[in-house]
């Protein structure tokens, strides 16, 4: 048996993360891989897709109810669900109040110790939004994820995540020898889309690895609690995530250390593919409106 | 002047001390240090003496920098916000229970530390020696706490129908997952109809335990005063006693006195006190703050808002207790003052009589203090009374006015230090070679083990009480009890002395 291999998405809230990774691990069975999915989002709705419905029992739900995390059995967290995938969700507390992150560091000592980990080739750590305390950095750290991979898009937003990640990543990565092991555009059909996250993935010394269209087969999918592998496994989206998964599968052992970039070049980037205007850019335009109201107003 | 204070410290040597000491430093560690450390100065025109005794300005100079982080991995003396709060200003307040709100670690080690004397039932309207934690576990952490708060808050109101309030300790975790435990107090007030008092005391704020007094006295102005409405028939020689923790009985041998005087104690802070004596402070004439470090800020905040005038008094010796009584006096009418003037006479044979006792026995004996609160000043005098000299002295986490303040009483050539380190301590009392060092329980043994006489002073080594003048018989015998045992003489192995 191969060595584990242990991967995670991260990316800003909302790009896709849980979607495409979802797709692209459902693809990744084909290959002949056993795959477990951790997911570390309060929301516990990291495996909906795999399990065709939302996960009931979170590690953290049931743990709280049974006292402690000791009282837990794997069995009762540990779902299995389209083609075989094992699926835990961690969960957490409402909104609000508590600590998610301390959630993430109990439900992941929790899956290790019980044995999780074992009999499968691939753990796959879904994490919610951007690495906002320790507690969602650990699955960057020593002795957990190998590579990392950042679901982005030509949003600005996005690439501010990606970078904000990849400093995570950084820290992390001479400690605990985690990888960046590239960029997932998730397509937004923003100007210059593809040339952006390309140019990115560069400065960040690491690859686009892959460029997810934008379908709405997807959508569709997703409404019916599966994925395009599973609703529609012949449509072209199913082919995508199936690239995307082979990808990521030869990946293994390429990933970089990545080298994130200061708040002003990651600007400078996004003036040069013409995302944000300059000043002088922003006053042309606005006298250009004003312009145009004034001879309204005359008329 | 009753007291022999005509000494002055040997200034150069400690100086050189001082230099030694931070020989041992790394550079960085080193520049820190040296602004903690200094030796009084005399200042070059000692200004006329007041009616009380008390030269206005000081009789020297002692700043050094202070209230500041201490180095890492020095061993420091200091506690924590928690402590403060809890242990100091919170804890004594007898008829509410005071929660340990978080894992059960802080509320364990917190328990009983400090010897707050009161009167009372445990457990049926009085609760100072007992310790309640919410016990905090990993799903309190992860899912947040406050539900367990309210749960905590049920059940002490069932348990303890008499307690007339709680307050909530806050400890570390509380504030880093973020609880809203003042939305919990908030409702469970209303629902209950008791008080209940959140403080944010957690641990890692601050530099000390300073910043939990400073805490713990915004949540009394926050929580307490003005909360409800309070009878109380006013008197025009009412009085607070603020920042008497009644450590060995402190608080009364403190009050007797004020009594004897023609005052009415309506509230005395925190040692035995009450939340309703808590909540009729405001409508005191005059505040008398002894812990000035811990309980200053309810006091400029009584001024401002309800108009009570403040002053610091020491009661402490004899020639302090004098002083203090007569300043205190000088608020009142002449009636008040002629008790005063009576009053002193009348304890005056009795400090004679220990005085001649204590003092051949103890004359001339050098002391080095390091203690927290305001000690490192204010037992300056009781020692001098007995004919000792104080030859050092330092806070724990005093500030900047604390030491303006010593400048009042130490000697030129005075050592002076800041948040010392366990090594500093012990290097200065190695080469000073005092007669007797008054500190805590954690310098206790080391100090006795060189051979040198230890008392401590945070708990009167559970003696006292020390203040007023029946604790100045107790403490002249204390201190006597510590330099002339015996067993200090039987320090050399026998073989050892003939050579």
């Amino acid at each position: 048996m191969a060595a584990l291999r242990q991967i995670a998405f991260y990316g800003k809230g909302g790009i896709g993360k849980s979607t495409t990774s979802q797709n692209t691990l459902a693809a990744l069975v084909e290959l002949g891989q056993r795959i477990l999915i951790v997911g570390c989002d309060p929301k516990a709705d990291s495996t909906r897709l795999i399990l065709n419905a939302k996960a009931q029992n979170t590690v953290l739900s049931l743990a709280a109810e049974m006292g402690s995390v000791e009282d837990l059995e794997l069995d009762d967290v540990l779902k299995t669900g389209f083609r075989g995938i094992k699926c835990v969700e961690s969960g957490g507390p409402e909104p609000g109040v508590g600590c998610a992150g301390r959630g993430v560091i109990t439900s992941i000592n929790f899956l290790e110790e019980n044995g999780a980990y074992d009999d499968v080739d691939y753990v796959c750590y879904d994490v919610l939004g951007d690495v906002v305390c320790g507690g969602f950095a650990m699955p960057i750290r020593e002795g957990k994820a190998q590579e990392i991979y950042i679901v982005m898009s030509g949003e600005m937003m996005a690439l501010y995540a990606a970078n904000n990640i990849s400093k995570g990543i950084l820290k992390y990565a001479h400690s605990g020898g985690v990888r960046l092991g590239g960029l997932i555009c998730n397509e937004r059909q923003t100007d210059r889309e593809y040339d952006l996250a390309e140019a990115l993935a560069k400065r960040l010394n690491s690859k686009l690895i892959h460029f997810v269209p934008r379908d709405n087969i997807v959508q569709h999918a997703e409404l019916r609690k599966m994925t395009v592998l599973q609703y529609a496994p012949e449509s072209k989206q199913a082919q995508e995530y199936t690239t995307l998964a082979r990808k990521i599968h030869e990946n293994s052992g390429q990933g970089t250390i990545p080298t994130p970039i200061s708040m002003d070049e990651l600007e400078q980037m996004l003036l040069e593919f013409g995302i944000i205007k300059t000043e002088e850019q922003q006053i042309a335009e606005l006298q250009a409106k004003e312009a145009k109201k004034a001879m309204a107003t005359v008329h | 002047m009753t007291y022999d204070d005509d000494y002055a410290n040997d200034g150069e040597f400690h100086q050189r001390l001082i230099a030694d000491v931070l020989e041992a430093y790394p550079t960085k560690s080193r520049k820190r240090r040296e602004k903690h450390l200094t030796v009084a100065k005399a200042v070059q025109a000692p200004a006329a003496e007041t009616a009380d005794g008390q030269p206005e300005e000081g009789l020297t100079e002692c700043e050094v920098k202070s209230n500041l982080k201490s180095v890492p991995g020095v061993m420091t003396i200091r506690g924590c916000a928690y402590a403060g709060s809890k242990g100091v200003v919170w804890g004594p307040v007898k008829d509410m229970v005071h929660l340990s709100h978080g894992p059960v670690g802080c509320g364990q080690y917190s328990w009983s530390q400090r010897r707050n004397y009161y009167v009372g039932t445990t457990g049926t309207d009085t609760f100072v020696t007992m310790q309640l934690t919410s016990d905090y576990q990993e799903r309190d952490i992860v899912f947040g706490g406050d539900k367990k708060l309210y749960k905590v808050i049920d059940e002490i109101t069932e348990l303890f129908p008499l307690a007339s309030g709680i307050s909530v300790q806050s400890e570390c975790p509380v504030g880093l997952i973020g609880d809203d435990i003042e939305a919990v107090a908030r409702r469970k007030t209303k629902e209950i109809g008791k008080t209940i008092v959140p403080v944010r005391c957690e641990g890692f704020r601050g530099v000390s335990q300073s910043l939990g007094h400073h805490l713990a006295n915004d949540a009394i102005r926050d929580w307490v005063l003005d909360k409800k409405e309070v009878e109380h028939e006013s008197g025009p020689y009412d009085v607070n006693v603020i920042g008497d923790y009644n450590i060995g009985g402190d608080a009364w041998a403190s009050r007797i006195l004020l009594e004897e005087i023609g005052l009415r104690v309506i509230s005395n802070w925190s040692g035995d006190t009450t939340l309703a004596e808590l909540e009729r402070a405001p409508k005191a004439k005059l505040n008398l703050i002894h812990c000035y470090r811990s309980m200053n800020y309810i006091c400029r905040h009584m001024e401002e808002k309800y108009g009570v005038q403040w002053t610091e008094y020491n009661f402490f010796g004899p020639s302090q207790t004098a002083a203090s009584l007569r300043k205190i006096a000088s608020y009142f009418d002449d009636s008040i003052k002629e008790k005063a003037e009576a009053v002193i006479a009348k304890y005056q044979p009795l400090v004679d009589a220990v005085i001649a006792r204590f003092k051949p026995r103890l004359e001339g004996k050098k002391v080095l203090l390091y203690v927290g609160d305001l000690r490192p000043r204010h037992v300056i005098n009781a020692y001098e009374d007995l004919g000792m000299r104080i030859v050092a002295t330092g806070y724990e986490f005093g500030h900047n006015d604390d030491y303006q303040r010593t400048g009042h009483y130490v000697k030129d050539g005075t050592l002076i230090y800041d948040d010392a380190s366990a090594y500093e301590l012990e290097k200065f009392i190695e080469n000073i070679r005092p007669d007797l060092v008054g500190s805590g329980i954690k310098e206790k043994y080391p100090v006795q083990k060189l051979g040198i006489p230890f008392r401590q002073m945070h708990s009167w080594d559970y003696s006292g009480p020390y203040h007023g003048y029946d604790g100045f018989a107790i403490f002249a015998r204390d201190m006597d009890l510590a330099i002339n045992n015996p067993v200090w003489g039987l320090f050399k192995a026998p073989w050892k002395k003939a050579a």
